[in-house]
């Protein structure tokens, strides 16, 4: 009889399908939130250095109770130059698109007919990355002139930029809201995240904390970072090879009025890439994937198995799944989908995206 | 001397013979080695000076290194002076190089040889990071820079 942890060790990544289309680098994919649930096809998008972003669907195949991925509509002649994220908003109505054209397009899906409804300009140059908050109130853009910009969500599809903040001494990777809070975190080439909301009079946005080196935190590029589904941790990636995880306080005294508690460094997830990681995404379910410039998809969970290694400097992650060969090329993306928690995205330079399907090697489930 | 330059006065040294025939440009197969690649990129014209990479020390033989079973090619070049400000674009015409000219799936490191640049570390982070990479490819002026680099091979 296998233990629980043999199963955790015996996952598998199949792949369902791969997506050809795009002509370049695939940057990014990001699910559709409120897709692949009561029936509504699952739908990702996906954005690239050929200036274009495709929507793709998975249908029925007629006659069968098999489905496929198909390219539903392809967002082009809007962006002049490489499109480098995307991001749904989360009643999965509008689709936000940042471009090294310094520009942000909104795109509004109508019945399945995408419109570009708005484009934020202000960055001076390339915007690297864009994310909505929880309530779809406020968008978040950043990029290569080490800003960070807040916009607000008007009546009448407008867009009021309510904060430009300076901070990061490099150009700023990544930005990603909490998954409930109005807390915005930002990951930048000078090695540091940067932890932001509003201040205590609620009329302007500052810098709560910086997670750097002097915090063990890491010592190159970051590139992206994930918060799990309570929100109570996070996972970030990094040029120096390797992943960390961050801890809210559990101690209320240290908590601030936005009612987070300032994050702390629980661990250090190395060893394992030998190569840039560019993309983590933390599941539902509990599985950190990532994806790095080896080629490769690999797979963590929080380990629990006491019995081994006495668990004295709190919890540790494992390895319990190492794709090779994933892409051909650097995997620049991965994403769990939102509600079918063994699916996952990738994206690759090779123009490629596959969706993989986790499954246990014995057959036995498909259900975690 | 010219004013305005970085380096005003390089050492030029004579090319050198070629050990073997240049292969051919079109060709994308994996049957290729260090030497191979050197004879790629050591006609790189220097983005200051009518002289190749190799004429100016730049590069030489031991610059290229290849590790076929991990699908990786590692390039070390050595500036002109220690504050060569040029560094960046010479970096980016040795990728753009190997590129067009090897498999898209080797995994290319370029580094300035160590001791060789004020802001090595700096220096070499920026010439890896694939996402300023791209984004200097769509820089037209750039792009026109590299190619006429790479377009002298008849120096």
């Amino acid at each position: 009889m296998q233990s629980e942890n043999n199963l955790d060790e015996s996952l598998q990544l199949r792949e369902v399908q791969e997506l050809e289309g795009h002509t370049d680098t695939v940057w990014a994919v990001a699910w559709n939130p409120v897709t692949g649930i009561g029936g509504a096809p699952s739908m990702l998008a996906s954005c690239s250095g050929d200036k274009t972003v495709r929507i793709w669907e998975n249908t029925p195949t007629p006659n069968t109770t098999s489905s496929s991925w198909a390219c539903k509509a392809v967002l082009e002649e809007t962006h002049t130059r490489t499109v480098r994220s995307c991001a749904w908003s989360p009643n999965g109505k509008l689709l936000a698109t940042a471009s090294f054209d310094a520009t942000t397009a909104i795109w509004e899906n109508v019945g399945g007919e995408f419109e570009c409804i708005a484009s934020l300009e202000g960055h001076e140059n390339e915007v690297k990355s864009v994310s909505w908050s929880a309530s779809g109130m406020l968008l978040a853009t950043c990029g290569r002139d080490k800003s960070v910009w807040i916009w607000e969500v008007q009546p009448g599809n407008e867009f009021e930029c309510v904060s430009v903040l300076q901070g990061h001494t490099q150009d700023v990777k990544m930005v990603q809201w909490h998954p409930t809070r109005d807390i915005l975190v930002s990951a930048s080439y000078d090695n540091s995240i940067k932890v932001w909301a509003e201040d205590g009079d609620g009329d302007d946005w500052a810098c709560m904390q910086t997670l750097g080196s002097s915090i063990s935190g890491h010592t190159s590029t970051v590139w992206a970072m994930s918060f799990n589904s309570s929100g109570d941790r996070m996972v970030s990636c990094s040029d120096d090879l390797t992943l960390m995880v961050w801890d809210t306080s559990i101690n209320p005294a240290e908590r601030s009025g936005n009612g987070c508690g300032p994050w702390k460094h629980l661990c250090t997830i190395s060893g394992y890439h030998d190569r840039t990681i560019f993309s983590v995404h933390w599941s539902r379910g509990g599985l950190i994937a990532s994806g790095a410039s080896d080629d490769c998809i690999r797979l963590f969970s929080e380990s629990t198995d006491d019995s081994a290694t006495p668990q004295v400097d709190g919890p540790s992650y494992k390895l319990i799944l190492k794709k090779e060969k994933a892409h051909s090329m650097d995997v620049n993306s991965v994403q769990w989908h939102p509600s079918e928690p063994q699916l996952l995205a990738s994206a690759s330079d090779d123009g490629r995206i596959k969706i993989w399907e986790v499954t246990r090697i014995n057959g036995l489930a498909n259900n975690h | 001397m010219t004013p305005g330059l970085i380096n005003a006065n390089p050492v030029v040294h004579a090319k050198k013979e070629r050990e073997r025939l240049v292969r051919p440009e079109d060709t994308n197969s994996n049957d290729f080695d260090a030497l191979d690649i050197y004879d790629s990129v050591r006609d790189i014209r220097d983005p200051e000076h009518p002289y190749s990479l190799e004429q100016l020390s730049v590069l030489s033989e031991e610059s290229v290194t290849v590790d076929e079973k991990l699908g990786r090619i590692l390039i070390t070049f050595t500036p002109t002076v220690q504050h060569c400000s040029m560094a960046a674009v010479i970096g980016l015409c040795l990728r753009v190089k190997l590129m067009r000219n090897f498999p898209a799936h080797y995994k290319v490191d370029i580094y300035v040889a160590p001791g060789s640049h004020a802001f090595e570390a700096s220096v070499n982070k920026q010439l890896n990071d694939k996402e300023r990479v791209a984004a200097a490819l769509e820089n037209p002026n750039l792009l026109q820079l590299v190619d006429e680099c790479l377009a002298s091979n008849d120096l």
